[in-house]
């Protein structure tokens, strides 16, 4: 019995470890990043670097160091991404969970874990030479690697995660609402729109946040689909360069020790805050959501 | 003096080159035909330019491959460490530019094609063509080439809305699907093992100002005689004047046979131009 507890504690404070370990990597990230990243503002005024709109560190004349048109081309092509994956998805996971058959829900399931595996270069590939060109045509523009295609290829991306927690939520509704919504005359589709959706709403929020923490984040696609242009875009039309691009465009060239390299990190940690910024409402709204069951 | 002499041939018997990506291939392919006539053996790594310098600066390499001129500082931190770079020219590079094989344009000015690339012209119809918006396709700031063509033609910062791509196979691939598209790539891209140019594209006929003939890129005449102006020098440093294998190997370079190896892998032979700037380091005897 004596050796039994020793084994407990030994497995609680291996668990304990590992738990540390993660926060320390992740205040180690932090800190590197912002301790770099602060040098930028040594050289670039704190103003200029948040709200100019030029970013061109390599310029023929001076250099300049602005990051918002590459700020608002991440939230577009994330904003883009999630109008299209959040009906599709929530309409997926309703499907799957309450309405398709155990076969159909197997069969789906194992479609969505090879879409999920799919790596995201392969993904930007296709944006190249299928999607781009196919919304040139429909929309009789010259290119068709824009903010747009971005979108599209993310939405896709983002569209297992998005399912299967969402799917989750909603089979997680108590089958008490359900029946008492039957129990009133309503039918199979109204119970779901208005009953079983509404009940599993925190979760699918939930899913949302993690679906545009996918979608934020994410490099290679982007980077091969969106064509990389480093104006302020006005429409979807146009072609976008996100944070996540420039960081790995730049991080090979840029000589050590040097502005640039500085603000590299600077970009790094504001990104970096932004996904904690999802993350910390995904997790709010979780913990909130587990509040409630109890 | 037996045991001498074999020292000597052993030291000289292995050649390290490093440096400049767009020459790796070339230079691979001119060494074993060199080492097929020599007992010697040669080792080439790319990395970039800027590694093989620094090689050279560290003396951890023979020959450096460039495919730009060595810096002022760079110059100085070599002499600084007892090294005497020495460049020879040994190939050239050309750019073609590239639209969409059904785009009414023919031909540009190197004035036309830095206003186009810096965001002062933004419609063909303002270059002789169709009333069509231009899109501009480059490459990513890491590249040689995007910084050859900024110092050199654009002579100043490219539009914020030139697309840069991954790669010159991708700028080929983004025209071609473009009616309205413009692009900069090494000639080598657009040259099938045929000699054909690819399909859907066409490389543009360029002229150096107003005054001076539209001439094309295909044409290897045209840059042999200098009439193209987008070519760029392709260097090998040594350090100090190449002697022993190291001066054989830029001789057989130099030689009909490397040139027309030179012209096989897509790039260009050394004009008589950059030819008197190799003759005037007094390495040819």
């Amino acid at each position: 019995m004596n050796l039994k507890r020793i084994k407990e504690k030994a497995i609680y404070y291996f668990f304990f470890l590992t738990g540390i370990l993660a926060v320390i990597i992740l205040l180690g990230i932090f800190l590197m990043l912002l301790l770099n990243g602060l040098q930028t503002f040594r050289d670039v005024r704190f103003s200029d670097f948040f709200f100019g709109t030029v970013w061109n560190p390599s310029a023929y004349g001076e250099s300049s160091y602005g990051i918002l048109s590459m700020i608002v081309s991440t939230f577009m092509v994330t904003l883009g991404a999630m109008i299209i994956a959040v009906p599709l998805g929530i309409g997926a996971a309703a499907y799957i969970a309450e309405i398709a058959s155990q076969r159909t829900r197997d069969i789906l399931k194992t479609i969505m874990g090879i879409l999920a595996g799919i790596p995201s270069v392969v993904i930007g590939f296709i944006g190249i030479v299928l999607v781009g060109p196919f919304i040139a045509r429909v929309f009789g523009l010259s290119s068709g690697l824009n903010a747009l295609n971005g979108s599209i290829l993310l939405a896709v991306m983002s569209l297992p995660t998005i399912i299967s927690v969402s799917e989750d939520a909603i089979r997680e509704v108590p089958k008490e609402y359900k029946e008492a919504s039957y129990a009133l005359g309503a039918n199979r589709w109204m119970t779901l729109i208005k009953v079983t959706i509404p009940a599993a709403y925190s979760g699918i929020i939930v899913s949302i946040m993690l679906g545009i923490g996918r979608a934020i984040g994410e490099t290679m696609t982007v980077l091969m689909a969106t064509g990389n242009a480093s104006a302020m875009p006005h429409s979807f039309f146009d072609s976008v360069r996100t944070i996540t691009a420039t960081i790995a465009i730049e991080m090979g060239e840029v000589p050590y020790g040097t502005t640039h390299y500085y603000a590299l990190f600077a970009v790094g940690a504001t990104l970096f805050l932004i996904s904690l910024g999802v993350n910390l409402i995904a997790e709010i709204v979780t913990s909130k959501y587990r509040g409630a069951k109890v | 003096m037996l045991a001498g002499c074999a020292r000597r041939e052993a030291s000289d018997a292995f050649i390290q080159i490093k440096g400049s990506d767009t020459e790796v291939n070339l230079v691979q392919r001119l060494a074993e035909e060199f080492m097929k006539d020599h007992q010697i053996y040669i080792a080439i790594t790319g990395g970039g330019s800027g590694t093989g310098i620094a090689s050279l600066i560290n003396k951890q390499t023979d020959i450096a491959n460039s495919s730009r001129a060595m810096k002022d500082e760079e110059i100085k931190l070599a002499k600084d460490n007892g090294v005497d770079p020495v460049a020879i020219v040994f190939a050239l590079d050309g750019l073609a530019l590239i639209v969409h094989e059904s785009l009414p344009v023919e031909s540009l000015t190197l004035d036309e094609i830095s206003q186009i690339y810096r965001g002062e012209v933004t419609n063909w119809k303002e270059v002789g063509g169709p009333d069509l918006g231009i899109s501009m396709y480059g490459r990513q700031s890491n590249s040689g080439t995007y910084i050859y063509l900024r110092d050199n033609v654009i002579k100043g910062d490219y539009s914020p809305k030139v697309r840069s791509m991954n790669g010159t196979a991708q700028i080929v691939e983004a025209v071609r699907k473009d009616k309205a598209g413009i692009g900069y790539v090494g000639i080598g891209y657009i040259i099938d093992d045929k000699g054909n140019t690819l399909s859907g594209i066409k490389s543009l006929e360029i002229a150096k100002d107003i005054n001076s003939p539209f001439v094309s890129p295909l044409d290897p005449e045209n840059v042999k005689s200098g009439l193209y102006p987008i070519v760029r020098p392709l260097y090998q440093y040594t350090d100090g004047k190449p002697k022993g294998n190291i001066l054989n190997l830029i001789l057989f370079e130099l030689s009909d046979r490397g040139q027309d190896l030179v012209m096989k892998e897509g790039y260009y032979p050394v004009t008589s131009e950059y030819m008197e700037i190799n003759e005037s380091l007094g390495i040819f005897e």
